[in-house]
């Protein structure tokens, strides 16, 4: 396999694995060194224990993430962690209820359209998420549309803010997987069977779409779960995960570097699981709101 | 809509009058909510003044010394995490596909850059911090051992170099994501004919490979330069109020801190979506002219 490669290009290979790879490691082993010396003198978890179990009484924060109004004591970890995957699953609900059904229709009915909804996809891109939440709340925050004054208002900016951060990759998964299916004849076979749109969308084109909806909700997922632009700016409370790592981390010493390390691993599940479901379609690049 | 009740099986292939479109109407409700519409937004209140006049006041007030200053250290910010992380990110890519590496290597390096390029804001910041803050591990450690002061030296990770450096984790992984496919694209073939009609590997990647990579190593670039540009959290959690590159002024607008200044803060908005807009056309132009060189 490696025969007819020169030396020098190997050993140049070689260097520059070695280089990538201190870069990568040498940040995260010097965190999980410094999250277990939170006692003086010995090697522990005790920051991580400070920041799972103990709940501090004074700080412990309710959850309370509307629409399903949920209201639990919890320590600020998991009422945080559990308020963002919250609005992560609505995201992920909206999005895949904005982007199948359109793409679909494209696809089978529209091709025309498809340039253009393309240009509104990836236009994301050209709105960082600081730009998107300053605009978002100038426009929502005074009449005559207030939703920023009602807890379900706020809750569908996020939604909707996100929507739209992860709209490049949602709709570029599940196009990929419409390519790969034969919608038209998918579509007239339910339709000869006398199902009508709703019946196809959701008993025919959704689950060959499996495969596509599922990587696009664990990028989704992934990008929602630790954002802090939007989430912050929205609810000042600090409710979300987010914003409960920034407070943390102006208020404790070792606790930070246990959290780096937490949602390091909650990140490499979120990764691990995303190569998994896309074997072969693999896409998992992607950049939320830094 | 459809003449379903009679006959399904015979739906016409193109109704005279198509309203087909009307079922997109959903999607471009939607992002007229929450992209169009804060985007408009923004740009009215760039160009008009509390009166709701037009005014260029807004746009001018960008010229003061300390926001050019922003916009100067967030775009440096960005172009030298945009190639240097380019550049990186492609060697990377190189070494992992044609560098002779093991397959094992190959997919820990992808899935360890797939977390990577996800692992920015908060957590980033800290992590950094504690390997080369005042007190960190690095620092401490080049002290004690070879008796190098960095920070007598002038370095801070409270600066722009420190942001520098803490970007780099982010970019050059999703570099490789993107370019890995790129390489893979390459065919092994092609160094063979090169090499059969006496060219070096030299040559090959020359006249061969690099030009065939052009696109996307531009085009990945000028993805990292906005990836880099809109970061906010990082910034905020690494150098908190030390650095002010543009997202953290429009956070202070935003919450009103100081001199808020609502014109201003549309303009300053209004300003980042023109500079990115400028690095997608030149992206565009770019991916034109090296598609007539690779004709």
């Amino acid at each position: 396999m490696t025969g007819g490669r020169s030396l020098a290009a190997r050993l140049f290979a070689w260097a520059i694995f070695i280089v990538c790879a201190a870069y990568l490691i040498v940040p995260l082993a010097t965190q999980f060194d410094y999250s277990l010396r939170a006692r003086r003198g010995e090697i522990g978890f005790t920051a991580y224990t400070n920041v799972l179990s103990i709940p501090e009484p004074d700080k412990v924060l309710q959850v309370q993430a509307s629409p399903l109004k949920i209201t639990l004591n919890l320590p600020r970890f998991y009422s945080s962690l559990l308020f963002s995957c919250l609005m992560a699953v609505l995201t992920i609900i909206v999005s895949t209820a904005i982007v199948v059904p359109t793409a679909y229709w494209v696809h089978l009915r529209v091709p025309r359209l498809k340039p253009v909804i393309e240009f509104f996809t990836v236009l994301p891109f050209a709105i960082p998420g600081i730009v998107l939440t300053f605009g978002l709340l100038r426009t929502y925050s005074g009449p005559p549309f207030s939703l920023t004054n009602t807890e379900l208002g706020t809750v569908a900016l996020l939604v909707g803010g996100y929507t739209i951060a992860v709209l490049p990759y949602t709709y570029r998964s599940v196009d990929i997987g419409l390519r790969a299916i034969d919608i038209r004849t998918l579509t007239e076979a339910a339709r000869s069977l006398g199902a009508g749109w709703p019946a196809i969308i959701l008993q025919v084109i959704l689950p060959n779409l499996r495969v596509a909806v599922l990587s696009a909700a664990l990028l989704t997922f992934a990008i929602a779960i630790g954002e802090y632009t939007l989430a912050n700016f929205l609810f000042p409370d600090e409710r979300a995960f987010g914003s409960y790592m920034a407070s943390v981390g102006n208020n404790k010493i070792f606790e930070p570097a246990a959290l780096t390390i937490i949602s390091f691993v909650l990140v490499w599940i979120l990764v691990l699981l995303i190569q998994r479901v896309g074997r072969g379609t693999g896409q998992t690049q992607m950049t939320g709101m830094r | 809509m459809d003449t379903t009740i009679a006959a399904p099986r015979t739906k016409p292939a193109g109704p005279p009058v198509s309203w087909a479109w009307l079922g997109t109407l959903p999607f471009f409700l939607f992002v007229f909510a929450f992209l169009l519409l804060p985007s408009l937004t923004i740009m009215a209140g760039a160009f008009r003044n509390p009166n709701g006049n037009f005014t260029l006041d807004n746009i001018a007030g960008l010229f003061q010394p300390l926001i050019l200053e922003s916009y100067r250290t967030s775009i440096e910010l960005s172009v030298v995490t945009a190639v240097v992380g380019a550049s990186l990110g492609a060697l990377l890519a190189y070494a992992i596909t044609w560098g002779g590496l093991s397959g094992r290597i190959r997919s820990g390096v992808i899935t360890f850059s797939s977390v990577a390029a996800n692992f920015g804001g908060i957590p980033l910041a800290f992590a950094f911090i504690t390997l080369l803050g005042r007190t960190g591990a690095l620092p401490v450690f080049l002290r004690n051992v070879f008796g190098i002061d960095l920070y007598a030296a002038g370095f801070s990770i409270y600066t722009v170099q420190g942001l520098i450096l803490a970007y780099l984790y982010f970019q050059f992984p999703l570099m490789l994501l993107i370019m890995v496919p790129a390489f893979d694209g390459l065919k092994r073939e092609w160094l063979e004919a090169a090499t059969n009609l006496g060219g070096t590997p030299f040559d090959f990647w020359r006249y061969v490979g690099l030009p065939i990579l052009l696109p996307s190593f531009l085009g990945a670039t000028v993805l990292l330069f906005g990836n880099a540009f809109g970061a906010y959290a990082t910034a905020e959690a690494l150098t908190g109020s030390k650095v002010d590159v543009v997202t953290r002024v429009i956070s202070r607008q935003i919450r009103g801190d100081v001199l808020y200044n609502p014109g201003l803060s549309y303009a300053l908005a209004f300003g980042m979506v023109v500079i990115l807009a400028i690095s997608i056309a030149l992206y565009v132009g770019l991916q034109r002219v090296t598609a007539r060189w690779l004709r």
